[in-house]
Formats: C-alpha cells, sequence, structure tokens
C-alpha cells in the first residue's frame, strides 16, 4: 500500500532529509519519500504492516524535529 | 507572518540592542559580559536546547549541536561578540529561511487551490449540497455563478462562461453551453448550469491534477539527489576536518597554541552546515514546476524538468498537435455513385466511430442515422473501417485499404485526408472518396520555431495521414523531417530509430495528443501530452501535459526548464565556492567567524533568494508573447 500523509511543523530541510533516510531504514518500510516544499510523507509497506510502518516512521521523525508530526 | 516567526523577530531585535548595548557602551568587563550573555541566550536559547536534546538521541552531526558547539568553544575562547553574533546572525538565517518556504509554500498551494469543496446535487427535484465524492456518474449537479465546477460532465441546461485559468493558465473566458463537456477545477462566471456527472471524484480531471502537482516532489531531479547524498557526508567530513585542525598543528608543531588552533577549527563548524544547499535546490525546482503549472502546463517531477533543458530532437504527432483535430469536409467526390449517395454511406460506414475524422462526416451528412442499417462494423486499425449497409458490405477508409481490396491507382496529390470508399459483394467496386481538412493551430509555426530557440536541433512530425497532406503541413510550420502514412505500430519503431539515431547527448521529447500513441509517449525520453479539457488518458500517460494544446507552449516549458537548472546550478556553485574559499581561509588563519557566519548563512539566504527568481515565470512569459506577436507581425 502507497499512502500520502501531510507533515506538520516540518521546517528544516535538511531534516527532511534526514528523515527521509531514516524512515527508508526501518524494517517495514519498502519505500519512503519526504517532499519539503509540499510537507508531504509518501509511505509504501505491505498492507498488513503499514500502520506499524506508520507508528515507526513518526517515532523517526521525532528523532529528528521534535514538534513534527504525521497527520493522519 | 506566523506567531512563530513573530516570537522570533522580537528575538533578534531585543537581541541585537542587547548586543550594540554590550559592545559599544563604555562598561566594566563583568557588565559588558552580562549584558552580551543575555543577548546570546535570548538569541540561542533554543538551538543550545535542541542540541542538548539531539545529542541525547544520538543525532552528533545536528547542525544546532555544531552552531551551539561552536558559540560555546568562542565563549570558552573569550570572544564573547563573535559567539553573540554568531547566534543572532543563525537566528536571523532561519527566520528568514522559513519566511521564503512559507511564501513559496503559499504560493504553490493557492496555485492548487482547485479543489472543490462541496457540489449542489439535484435529487429528485431537490437541491442538496453534498461532498463531491458522494456524486454518482449519471446524477445531475446545479452550478452556480462564482462557483468551482466540482465534477466533470456534460451541461444538460443552461449556459454560461467559465474561468479555466485555474487548468490552462489562459486568462480569457470560456463559453459553454449544452451539450459541452466541462472539467472539473473551473470557475463558473455568469449563469447557471446543470450538469450531467460523467465521473466520479477520484477519476476527475482535478483529482488527477492535484495528485499529481502533490506527487510531483517524489520524483527527483539528479541535481536535487546529488545534493542529498552531498549533505550526508560534507557535515561529517567538515567536523573531522576541524577536530584534526584542532589538535594537530599545536601537537606537530612547536611554537603553536591550541587556543589559536582551536578557534580556527570553530570556524570551521560554522560553516558545516549544508543548508544552503539542501534548501536551495529543491526550492529552485519546486518553483520551476510551479511556475509551469501556472501557465498552464503540468510537469509531473522535477526530473522531466531537468530532462527538458537538454532537448535533441522534438518529434510531433500530427492531428491534434500541430492541427488542431478539428476535421472538416471539404469535397466529395463519387465515381461510381452521386456525392449526396456515397456521403450517406460513407456516414453509415462510420456511424459506430468517435474518431474526428468519422463525426466530421456524420457532421457533414447532417441527417440522423437509422443504426439498424449498419451491422457487423469493425475497425481495422491503420486503414478504415468495414461494415455490412443495406446488406452490402462496404469499405471506408485509405489508400493502403484500398490496395488490400485490390483497388489500384487511386494516387491522387489532393492536400487533404481522404477517405475512400468502395463496396465488395463478389468483385470490389470502387465509389470515390469524401475529402477531409484539418487546420493547423495558429501557433505551430512559433512552436517549432521556439523550440529551435530554446536549444532543439530537429523537429519531426509523425502521421498516419497521406503524404501529400503530411508535405503541406511540414512546409508551412517549418518541421525538419516528415514521415507520413504510418500504422500506430510504426510511430514507436520510428521514434525508437530516431532515438538511437541522435547525434547528441540530448533528450527525445514526443508531443502527441494522447489518442493512439499512448506507447510512444511512454517510449520517448519525455512524453509531452496535450491534455485537452478532459482527456484522462493523455494526462496519465504523460510526463508533461500541456493543459490547453498548444504546441507553443512546450518552448515556454523548455525556457522554464533551462532558467530552473541554471539557477540550481548557479546556487550550487556560489554555496560550494564560497564555502571552500571561506574553509580555506578559515584553516590559514584569515577568516574570522564572521566571514564563516557569512559563508553558512549569509549564502543561504542568497541562494533562497536567488532560487525563489524560479517561481516568477512573468519574465520567460513575456518574451513568448513577444515571440508570438513577432509571429502574426511577419504573417
Amino acid at each position: 500500500m502507497k499512502r500520502s500523509f501531510k507533515l506538520s511543523e516540518l521546517d528544516c530541510a535538511n531534516c527532511a532529509a534526514k528523515m527521509e533516510t531514516a524512515i527508508n531504514k526501518l524494517e517495514p518500510v519498502d519505500n519512503a519519500t519526504i517532499n519539503f516544499m509540499s510537507q508531504r510523507l509518501t509511505l509504501e509497506a505491505a498492507d498488513d504492516k503499514f500502520d506499524e510502518a506508520l507508528d515507526l516512521a513518526q517515532k523517526a521523525i521525532n528523532k529528528v524535529e521534535r514538534g513534527c508530526k504525521i497527520v493522519r | 507572518m506566523q506567531k512563530k516567526q513573530k516570537i522570533k523577530l522580537s528575538r533578534v531585535i531585543l537581541s541585537g540592542i542587547l548586543f550594540i548595548l554590550g559592545s559599544a557602551l563604555p562598561l566594566p568587563a563583568l557588565g559588558s559580559l552580562i549584558i552580551l550573555m543575555a543577548s546570546y541566550l535570548i538569541a540561542g536559547y533554543d538551538t543550545l536546547w535542541t542540541a542538548i536534546r539531539n545529542i541525547c538521541h544520538g543525532q552528533v552531526f545536528d547542525e544546532n549541536f555544531l552552531m551551539a558547539l561552536a558559540t560555546v568553544g568562542a565563549i570558552g575562547l573569550r570572544d564573547y561578540k563573535e559567539a553573540v553574533f554568531v547566534m543572532l546572525f543563525y537566528l536571523v538565517g532561519t527566520i528568514f529561511e522559513e519566511y521564503a518556504v512559507n511564501k513559496s509554500r503559499g504560493s504553490i498551494s493557492e496555485l492548487m487551490d482547485i479543489r472543490p469543496d462541496y457540489a449542489n446535487l439535484l435529487r429528485e427535484g431537490r437541491e442538496e449540497q453534498v461532498d463531491p465524492y458522494e456524486v454518482a456518474i449519471g446524477d445531475t449537479i446545479l452550478i452556480k455563478p462564482g462557483e468551482r465546477v466540482p465534477l466533470d460532465g456534460t451541461v444538460i441546461e443552461g449556459h454560461s462562461t467559465l474561468d479555466t485559468s485555474a487548468l490552462t493558465g489562459e486568462s480569457l473566458p470560456q463559453d459553454v453551453e449544452t451539450g459541452q463537456i466541462i472539467s472539473s477545477g473551473c470557475v463558473n462566471l455568469s449563469g447557471v448550469l446543470k450538469l450531467e456527472v460523467s465521473s466520479e471524484f477520484d477519476d476527475s480531471t482535478v483529482a488527477k491534477i492535484l495528485d499529481m502537482v502533490e506527487n510531483a516532489g517524489s520524483k527527483k531531479a539528479k541535481v536535487e539527489k546529488f545534493i542529498t547524498k552531498f549533505a550526508r557526508y560534507y557535515t561529517p567530513i567538515v567536523v573531522i576536518a576541524a577536530v584534526l585542525l584542532a589538535v594537530l598543528p599545536p601537537l606537530l608543531i612547536s611554537g603553536q597554541t591550541f587556543s589559536e588552533w582551536i578557534s580556527r577549527a570553530l570556524t570551521f563548524l560554522v560553516i558545516s552546515c549544508p543548508c544552503a544547499l539542501v534548501i536551495s535546490v529543491p526550492l529552485a525546482f519546486f518553483g520551476g514546476v510551479g511556475g509551469a503549472s501556472r501557465s498552464g502546463i503540468l510537469v509531473k517531477g522535477s526530473n522531466y524538468l531537468e530532462a527538458l533543458a537538454d532537448v535533441d530532437t522534438v518529434i510531433f504527432d500530427k492531428t491534434g498537435t500541430l492541427t488542431t483535430g478539428t476535421f472538416k469536409v471539404s469535397q466529395v467526390h463519387g465515381e461510381a455513385c452521386d456525392p449526396e449517395e456515397l456521403l450517406e454511406l460513407a456516414a453509415y460506414a462510420e456511424s459506430y466511430s468517435d474518431h474526428p475524422i468519422s463525426v466530421s462526416i456524420k457532421e457533414s451528412f447532417g441527417r440522423s442515422l437509422d443504426k439498424s442499417r449498419v451491422s457487423d462494423a469493425e475497425e481495422i486499425a491503420g486503414k478504415g473501417i468495414k461494415a455490412i449497409i443495406d446488406g452490402r458490405t462496404v469499405y471506408a477508409g485509405n489508400d493502403r485499404l484500398m490496395r488490400d481490396l485490390g483497388i489500384d491507382g487511386l494516387l491522387s496529390d489532393e492536400a487533404a485526408t481522404l477517405v475512400h470508399l468502395a463496396v465488395k459483394d463478389v468483385n470490389p467496386e470502387y465509389l470515390g472518396y469524401v475529402a477531409i481538412t484539418d487546420t493547423v493551430k495558429e501557433d505551430a509555426a512559433a512552436a517549432v520555431q521556439g523550440l529551435k530557440q530554446e536549444g532543439a536541433s530537429t523537429a519531426v512530425m509523425l502521421t498516419g495521414d497521406r503524404k501529400a497532406v503530411a508535405e503541406k503541413v511540414a512546409a508551412e510550420i517549418g518541421l525538419d523531417e516528415f514521415h507520413s502514412e504510418l500504422l500506430p505500430g510504426d510511430k514507436v519503431a520510428l521514434a525508437e530509430q530516431i532515438i538511437s539515431a541522435k547525434a547528441s547527448k540530448g533528450n527525445v521529447v514526443f508531443v502527441g495528443d494522447g489518442i493512439n500513441d499512448a506507447p510512444v509517449l511512454a517510449r520517448a525520453d519525455i512524453g509531452v501530452a496535450m491534455g485537452g479539457l478532459g482527456s484522462q488518458a493523455a494526462i496519465e500517460a504523460a510526463d508533461i501535459v500541456i493543459m490547453d494544446d498548444q504546441p507553443s507552449k512546450l518552448s515556454l516549458v523548455m525556457k522554464i526548464a533551462r532558467r530552473t537548472l541554471s539557477i540550481s546550478k548557479q546556487n550550487v556553485i556560489f554555496a560550494l565556492g564560497i564555502k571552500a574559499i571561506v574553509l580555506i581561509l578559515g584553516a590559514l588563519g584569515m577568516a574570522s567567524m564572521w566571514a564563516a557566519v557569512f559563508a553558512d548563512v549569509g549564502v543561504a539566504v542568497i541562494c533562497i533568494l536567488n532560487s525563489m527568481r524560479a517561481l516568477s515565470t512573468k519574465k520567460v512569459t513575456a518574451s513568448a508573447h513577444a515571440l508570438k506577436e513577432k509571429e502574426v507581425l511577419a504573417a
């Protein structure tokens, strides 16, 4: 499944790149891209692992920028 | 300006005043130290706090941490003023960065603010406001003046004018009346329209466009990928170099002090963030894609914009791309029967086809068709149609179809598309032909001229049409090459031949209307479709969609592409150049922390400002208009 989410409070471009790298390293994630300008995360993961992937992605994001949230 | 930014701005002002007071007033050393430290903390408390927090998360090469380390280091070396100045300037830089990003985000989302909020659904004569998602195909909706068309459909009642500028960039309103198909995303300007919905919201034009624009960023250009990769290595390398610079010279060279070399190393830390690049390059592409869509050109990814900056050959499809695709019957020539009978037979043969040529024949015939007279209508790809009409087997199609039937010697050099008719019960009998002409688009010649100016070397036209027609069109608009009488399959083969035969490294662009040429659109380096109003297939198959079907938009988007690419290259060279110079001077002890702050924040600000130029397409479109006017004057 591939879905795209809005990210709130994404303020720094370098952080976005770091988040993208970190999320791509997560086990249940097949592919992730973060578009800094449109503040969007596009996440690809297996259907049954999608929620897990999303939770882990949120954690990875907070390690880089604390206020940034995935809007579900 | 957001609340967050207002707070930051007041911090800058307060910290700045304290900084000036602390450094200018003739105070005792302790007094000025206290004022400077207050100024430092006001400007940098959040940076310091984030740095501490991130260290706990193992984020060593975080820019907050590096800034904190550099300034705390400077304080340790008693360079108080420099420490405060670095922090203050860093804060100014982030404010500026956020402002620029918000502004360009805002101008793009404003541009893309075409999502309809509701639809007025007519149910059993009553009007009800519903979510566009809830409307089904075949439902009737009402669109009042000032409202956005929420779904694609056919007008069944009323007439009005539509503002299509959000979709096509065309500012002139369009008249619509009963029977016309209109696209979602337009704004109804004057009258009330009743619309029969033809697609669900997910498949509507507006949903497709929004989806495309939102996903454009996931296809990154090579420059963007390079920057992301570069950023990953740049910071660690600079930081390691800084550590070595602080430690090695004092240990290895006698007479060198740690304090001198640590202060040099601190300048390295200040320059260690690649922010200027990481933000300005994607910003330029974002601006380029946004600017293009403002002119009615949808680009599906920055990689396509990058590819468009270097084009070798442009291949055009003829019908619907270089010509308007609205055919008119210009002559009916009966060989074995009178013209009226011939036209009637042709209209019946084509009765099941929606091909523009068939439509023109039916229109010219003008009377309603009794479809029960026709059976077994069958399309023969690239050749024509076979159908049984009143019990006779009728063939309608091109020269090739006639040759297959054994009818030869039909060479006519008339520059029109000919639909020949023949019946074959036992022996084939040739009946005559219907001649149909198509008009060349107004801006077709300007389109060819424009793309040459943008550096493309060859313009080629492919068509299934007859040679005489192709020759006339090619001469009229100044094409270098044309290939005629092609079957749909031949177009792919020819495109491949052109791709492998091209002389330079440049890309091959194919421009088509999305009918019959999806394989070629996919095969070319860049597929450009004439989106038209409502042609979904084209929007999906292509990399770039020209919403208002004007071929001259191709040179415009090429111009935008080259400008975007050159802006991003300027930024890369400028930022890397300044940083390299300051790093070298810093290592030699010739660059102070003041210079380092400029190389970091100052460069970022300049790069962002430069990138924001990509957003404005005014200059580009103005020169395109000038070109068009020159064209008109010359003609």
